[in-house]
């Protein structure tokens, strides 16, 4: 027996894992800042138009989405043309009116007249049903809108 | 020769990187805004009267099907879209416009304040094209009232400033200066350039 062993030859030595509680909340923190939390799944294609005089839609006062497009891979049983989406479901014109009055009831009353319906309308819709969601905003008098756009150049649009 | 086992690195600093790539994440990540063209749509009540509007100040813009543009009943290509727009409204036929430097022909508006673009489209055409329009009208618009931000905004005491800027800087929470004033100049400008876009069914 000798006193002074020979250190073992360990091979290598473990990775030290201290980090790994660090590196986690990095990664959860990067996501919980970067992730916009989706309020509706779409059932419809929505590829947005460009523009380039946009104004910023003003999130301090209500924001009510409808969303316009051809239904996406998927939903083809609901046809090929354009159709309007409410919340998280197909709906028909007819509908629009009540959607909206649901989403007055749920604000508070001085809140109401600010209400700003963003429509959110694929490029490739025509404006038939552009129009006649327009015409039943107005029977709610739901006047104020935005075509929610993304930021380019508009001669993109037309190709 | 014997042997030595590699040293161990040192994790301590570990938790700094971290941190490091953390904070540059959190100040590069942009989250997304929502954003577009903002319009209002005409109350549904029917005026009681029609209101006679004279021909020459309405300025016809007719989008078909196809999404051909028909502006004044000619054939027009979108890019000329937006001078055209500009040259209608900074028309000044009656000469009543002091900040007008049109070409004051009798036969087109009379005002920008009576000028009135007509946005027509059919249910044909298509949604991009129509937000195409509607930017380029948008930005006649924003033309005319960048150029009048100028003019008023170095008689106000707000210098080299044009009119998309001063919106902004109104909103604009660090914005060193008098924003009642700013407000004035804004709130100005567009009673003199109205946004007169009619749209018709």
């Amino acid at each position: 027996m000798s006193k002074f062993k020979k250190k073992k030859d360990g091979g290598t030595p473990p990775i030290s894992t201290a980090s790994l509680p660090d590196i986690v909340f990095m990664l959860l923190f990067f996501f919980m800042v970067a992730t916009v939390m989706r309020e509706n799944s779409l059932k419809i294609q929505n590829a947005l138009p460009v523009a380039n005089q946009v104004e910023k839609l003003d999130k301090k006062n209500p924001v009510s989405y409808i969303y316009m497009g051809k239904p996406s891979a998927g939903y083809e049983k609901f046809g090929t043309e354009a159709r309007v989406q409410l919340n998280d479901q197909f709906a028909n014109l007819t509908e629009v009116g009540a959607f909206i009055s649901a989403e007055r009831a749920a604000l508070r009353e001085e809140l109401i007249p600010f209400l700003t319906v963003a429509l959110k309308v694929d490029r490739d819709a025509n404006m038939g049903i552009v129009g006649d969601v327009k015409q039943e905003l107005r029977k709610v008098n739901a006047l104020k809108i935005n075509y929610t756009t993304g930021v380019g150049d508009a001669m993109t649009n037309m190709k | 020769m014997a042997k030595r086992s590699a040293p161990e690195v040192n994790a301590g600093s570990m938790a700094d990187i971290a941190f490091l790539l953390l904070i540059f994440f959190l100040v590069t990540t942009t989250i997304e805004k929502d954003s577009g063209i903002n319009r209002k749509l005409p109350p549904i009540e029917e005026l009681e009267e029609d209101v006679v509007i004279k021909q020459r100040n309405i300025f016809t813009v007719l989008l078909n099907g196809k999404d051909q543009l028909l502006v004044e009943d000619e054939l027009m290509e979108l890019k000329d879209l937006r001078s055209a727009a500009v040259e209608f409204l900074d028309n000044n036929g009656d000469k009543s416009c002091t900040y007008c430097n049109g070409a004051k022909d009798p036969s087109s508006s009379d005002n920008p304040t009576k000028a009135i673009i007509s946005l027509k489209n059919e249910r044909e055409t298509s949604y991009a094209a129509y937000i195409s329009v509607q930017n380029e009208l948008v930005a006649a618009y924003n033309v005319l009232r960048n150029r009048r931000g100028y003019e008023l905004g170095s008689e106000k005491g707000f210098k080299d400033m044009n009119f998309i800027e001063m919106q902004k800087n109104y909103k604009d929470a660090r914005f060193v200066g008098n924003k009642q004033r700013l407000k004035i100049v804004i709130d100005s400008i567009k009673l003199e350039f109205p946004q007169k876009l009619a749209e018709v069914q």
